[in-house]
């Protein structure tokens, strides 16, 4: 087995747990972070593909890098989405009591 | 032999460090092996001869997604959780077996297709202004797309600024930090430099400079170092918006007197992209670290 074929099923692997951990996972920040792993996956299988030896390719690389920056800002407005539904979900429990 | 050695063990690393991620029992070891799994994965890269992605994987993956996931663990408290049942665990297991054989079947071809990009964008690198080929693409050949993702970064700040709600207060910091601190952040300010002068030729670039300085601002924010970093602050908010808006003045530019939208004149390739990196950093560091500190009490009704 090549190692970009090995990289590539490392890549689906990834991507297989992320979506089994979002399937069953229920706190909202393991989610997130399924999310990102899944999204891990992509990039790997993504990079498998773009340093092989033969034909080492730039394009996918500098599309890794743009998809890098915005998995990181969408996981921070993620994150504060997911607080505010905890603040929201605390308040409505404080009013109903 | 050796060679196989190391890729698999990285590989299964990989895969055993994301499945700890997910299923850890306690949410803050969750977090930590998330950190871990991001900084293997930039080894991982960085082996594979991608050094432009190990460099902003472990700033922007592991390094500042770390501390978003660390910031947010605060405000969710590890007692709300119940842990998922076995069965819950097997019956989520169908989709992905499911899928397994249908991702091979997508994936197995693509190691063996042709590639008609690399030979053009290699034919063209010498027009570009740059000799990195993936600056090249990422400010010359699809600098759409780079607009296009420092628009979203931007975007992603003004949503959480809707949410505004956090008020951390960072705790009074410890004094060996301090001094550790005081060393390493004009470090991390001095590589960032460094990496986007070295990006035209070499690996590294706008992004990697970007999120190491906004690494190096978060770490001194949390260390007290700095006053409040807030969007309100016209002072941030002006290098914050510079990197879109040196980029859309010089894409309408081009459009209006050169050759097209975003299409650099020949001559002035290297100048033009210098300057995009150059605002394009400061814009990526102070949205990032915006974005990850994000001290907007003032909001709050």
């Amino acid at each position: 087995m090549s190692q970009t074929l090995f990289y590539l099923l490392v890549g689906a692997g990834l991507w297989l747990l992320g979506l089994h951990g979002l399937l069953c996972l229920r706190q909202p920040l393991r989610r997130i972070m399924a999310v990102n792993i899944m999204g891990s996956g992509v990039f790997m299988v993504m990079l498998a593909l773009a340093v092989r030896p033969d034909s080492p390719d730039p394009v996918l690389q500098a599309l890794i890098v743009t998809g890098l920056v915005v998995a990181a800002s969408a996981t921070a407005l993620a994150l504060r989405l997911a607080s505010a539904d905890r603040d929201r979900a605390q308040k409505t429990a404080e009013e109903g009591e | 032999m050796t060679e196989w050695l190391v890729d698999s063990g990285l590989g299964l690393a990989l895969l055993l460090l994301a499945a700890a991620t997910l299923y850890a029992p306690r949410l803050y070891t969750s977090v930590v092996f998330f950190m871990g799994f991001g900084l293997l994965m930039a080894i991982v890269w960085a082996r594979l001869g991608a050094a432009d992605l190990a460099l902003a994987e472990a700033a922007i993956g592991a390094g500042l997604t770390g501390v978003l996931l660390m910031g947010a663990l605060r405000e969710h408290p590890p007692r709300t959780e119940r842990a998922p049942r076995p069965r819950s665990l097997l019956w989520a297991a169908l989709l992905p077996l499911a899928v397994l054989p249908l991702l091979v079947e997508a994936i197995l071809p693509l190691s063996g297709g042709a590639q008609p990009l690399p030979a053009q964008v290699d034919a063209q690198l010498a027009y570009s202004g740059v000799s990195h080929p993936v600056t090249a693409v990422l400010l010359n050949f699809r600098s759409w797309d780079t607009l296009l993702e420092l628009l979203v970064v931007l975007f992603a700040l003004l949503g959480t600024r809707q949410l505004a709600l956090s008020s951390r207060h960072p705790h009074p910091p410890w004094p060996l930090l301090l001094a550790w601190c005081r060393w390493l952040a004009p470090l991390a300010f001095l590589l960032g430099a460094y990496l986007l002068w070295r990006g035209a030729k070499a690996p590294g670039g706008a992004f990697q400079a970007g999120a190491l300085w906004a690494s190096a601002i978060v770490m001194l924010r949390l260390n007290g170092l700095l006053p409040t970093v807030s969007w309100r602050d016209w002072r941030l908010r002006l290098p914050a918006l510079l990197g879109v808006t040196v980029f859309v003045l010089l894409a309408v530019a081009t459009w209006l007197w050169g050759a097209g939208w975003l299409v650099w004149p020949p001559g002035a390739a290297k100048a033009l992209i210098l300057l995009v990196e150059l605002a394009a950093s400061v814009g990526i560091a102070i949205t990032l670290a915006l974005l990850v500190m994000g001290e907007d009490r003032e909001l709050r009704p």
